[in-house]
């Protein structure tokens, strides 16, 4: 991530030589400072992640001590139990339409925002508002504006003569209608693309405009490559996120046996939270994180692998 | 239509030229305020909702002017008790001050020793610190809570306030990155006039890196503010909810009052709006720091 900075405090000299008794001084000053973080990296980092690969090979309700059963947990997850590739379903189906959808039209908001029009201060305010509103408040406002029968937006399809849907009471449109919340407070992105958007040096686009390139020729040949970098950032920070989405769905979902309409919003996470803090399968609820976990791990891993095939650096081209 | 080169075209070629820079102003600024309009929509919508007799909120067509005005709606919702506001502001600022204490402090002093101190194995500290930072929260977050259940501080905002006093990734490295930007002579200069390295951090470091405390602290302020998930399973008296989760709680009580919920909605999430128009500035920054460089 931040290599560029590394290698600058790698590169930087050396103090000269001091006598060994003055450089464990030294040392021991610097791990004054940083004292806090290796406690919480060894307490709340490493000492959990180690935990909870034996955890996930265990049954524990918390009250009773673990007992170790070996890969039960995962056997009954792969094949026992048809809600867990519910949730894993809902959660890949979710990702895979909300991390596109938000990614072009988050990048689609910045480039509008990067114009230079009147007023474009305020019109960055307000799309990014969204993005502030508490997710139990958001979530709350959408569940009133999605509603199925005189909800604002039914109102509006309606009104253009399209069918009323039925949105979260609605097996089918249920993660659509969570993705549209997604896309109203997708303002993070934006901003993230905007800032890059502000780096593209306004010598290439003129250099460009020379050559005769029209203005769909300089956003292919000028800015995407340029943008790819936060592109990357983006991708990864919001396939992470989409597939944790967690409060949106349990708020949407209710507090029934099902959530939402035939368990069209149980979410992984949703799953795991009713294993770990409703049924107190600690045991069961760690294999499902170490599994979601792994998963996480890999996808980040492919999309790194690939990025050295579409992500342009610049600081590589020097 | 044919092409002309006579002098006398170039005064309507110019004014054409003209035009259609008007024309694409407008056309420009029309969809700005579209999109404005459709993310507006919805805040206005709560505040129409909020302030509507409970038989005006579902009506086809929609009503966009309450009638009569309910303003006694936020008193019978911050009011009611299954949402005592005051109650669970207090609880939410108590968690939201603590916490960004505990980031500020602990951001900084670690922050200064990667920045500036010399020790061994930092740069393969920092290159874990920086990892972690990708590292999905999923697989700590069992037995953390097992953690902290052992120590017996489920039920107390302990869990959720304590770690933010031993660091946390994103924070030290933004931090990080401000202090690498002071100039070493700043320091250097207090060093040979004898001044220790928490002096030199305390009294010379501090000071100069107000912005990127600021940018730290807000940013830490909004998602304690907003947290959810932490209160979720940490928390278990009603009475020592935040406000999110005091809304959650009143929503699946009185899940069917809309216009009361969205004045209580409005009332959880206008502070922090407020809060981002006086600190836009650093809060936009911290975001696109993110994301910078990456």
């Amino acid at each position: 991530m931040t290599t560029e900075s590394l290698a600058r405090d790698l590169s930087r000299e050396r103090p000269p030589r001091v006598s060994l008794r003055r450089r464990l001084r030294r040392n021991l000053r610097g791990y004054v400072f940083v004292l806090p973080w290796i406690i919480s990296l060894l307490v709340f980092t490493a000492y959990p992640m180690l935990a909870s690969f034996y955890f996930s090979m265990t049954d524990y309700s918390v009250l009773k001590p673990p007992v170790w059963t070996g890969l039960q947990n995962f056997k009954v997850m792969f094949t026992q139990d048809p809600l867990y590739w519910k949730s894993a379903y809902n959660s890949a189906y979710y990702t895979l339409l909300s991390v596109p959808l938000q990614l072009v039209i988050a990048l689609v908001l910045a480039m509008m925002l990067n114009r230079k029009a009147r007023g474009i201060g305020i019109y960055r305010t307000i799309y990014y508002l969204p993005s502030l509103m508490p997710v139990v408040a958001g979530t709350l406002l959408w569940m009133l504006l999605l509603n199925p029968r005189d909800g604002l937006i039914n109102e509006a399809l309606s009104f253009v003569g399209l069918p009323k849907l039925g949105w979260l009471q609605s097996s089918a449109w249920s993660k659509p209608a969570l993705v549209l919340m997604a896309l109203w407070g997708s303002g993070w992105l934006m901003l993230i693309f905007l800032a890059a958007l502000k780096d593209v040096p306004e010598s290439l686009h003129e250099a460009a405009m020379i050559d005769g390139a029209n203005s769909w020729q300089r956003f292919w040949a000028v800015t995407l490559p340029l943008l790819t970098p936060s592109i990357f950032f983006n991708l990864i920070m919001s396939i992470i996120g989409s597939f944790q989405v967690f409060a949106q769905a349990l708020i949407a979902g209710g507090t029934g046996n099902s959530s939402g309409p035939l368990n069209s919003l149980l979410m992984y996470m949703v799953q795991l939270y009713r294993y770990a803090f409703l049924y107190f399968e600690m045991g069961y609820a760690s294999a499902m994180a170490l599994v979601l976990f792994l998963v996480l791990v890999a996808i980040t891993l492919v999309v790194v692998k690939t990025s050295g095939s579409w992500v342009y650096y610049e600081s590589a081209r020097r | 239509m044919q092409r002309t080169h006579v002098p006398a075209n170039l005064a309507a070629l110019r004014r054409r030229r003209r035009l259609r820079r008007i024309l694409s102003i407008g056309i420009e600024q029309l969809v700005l305020a579209a999109v404005a309009v459709l993310f507006l929509i919805p805040f206005l919508w709560l505040i129409i909702t909020s302030l509507k007799p409970i038989d005006q909120v579902f009506t086809s067509p929609p009503q966009w002017i309450p009638e009569p005005v309910m303003w006694s709606n936020y008193v019978d919702a911050l009011g009611s008790p299954a949402f005592p506001f005051f109650l669970l502001l207090r609880n939410t600022l108590f968690y939201v001050v603590l916490s960004t204490i505990g980031v500020l402090l602990s951001g900084a002093l670690v922050a200064y020793g990667f920045a500036r101190m010399d020790f061994w194995g930092k740069d393969t500290l920092f290159a874990i610190t920086l990892s972690t930072m990708m590292l999905p929260g999923i697989v700590t977050l069992i037995p953390t809570y097992i953690l902290f259940r052992w120590l017996g501080w489920v039920g107390s905002y302990a869990p959720l306030i304590v770690p933010a006093f031993f660091g946390s990734a994103f924070n030290i490295f933004l931090l990080r990155q401000f202090f690498l930007t002071i100039p070493w002579e700043l320091t250097d200069a207090a060093k040979v006039d004898g001044a220790g390295d928490l002096r030199v951090f305390w009294q010379i470091m501090m000071p100069l890196v107000k912005p990127a405390l600021l940018v730290v602290g807000v940013l830490n302020f909004m998602y304690t503010w907003n947290d959810f998930f932490g209160p979720l399973i940490y928390l278990t008296k009603s009475s020592e909810y935040p406000l999110v989760m005091g809304l959650y709680a009143f929503q699946t009580q009185h899940g069917i009052q809309w216009n009361l919920m969205m004045a209580a909605s409005l009332a959880v999430a206008f502070p922090i709006i407020l809060l981002f128009f006086f600190a836009q500035r650093y809060f936009i920054e911290g975001i696109t720091l993110t994301g910078l460089k990456g």
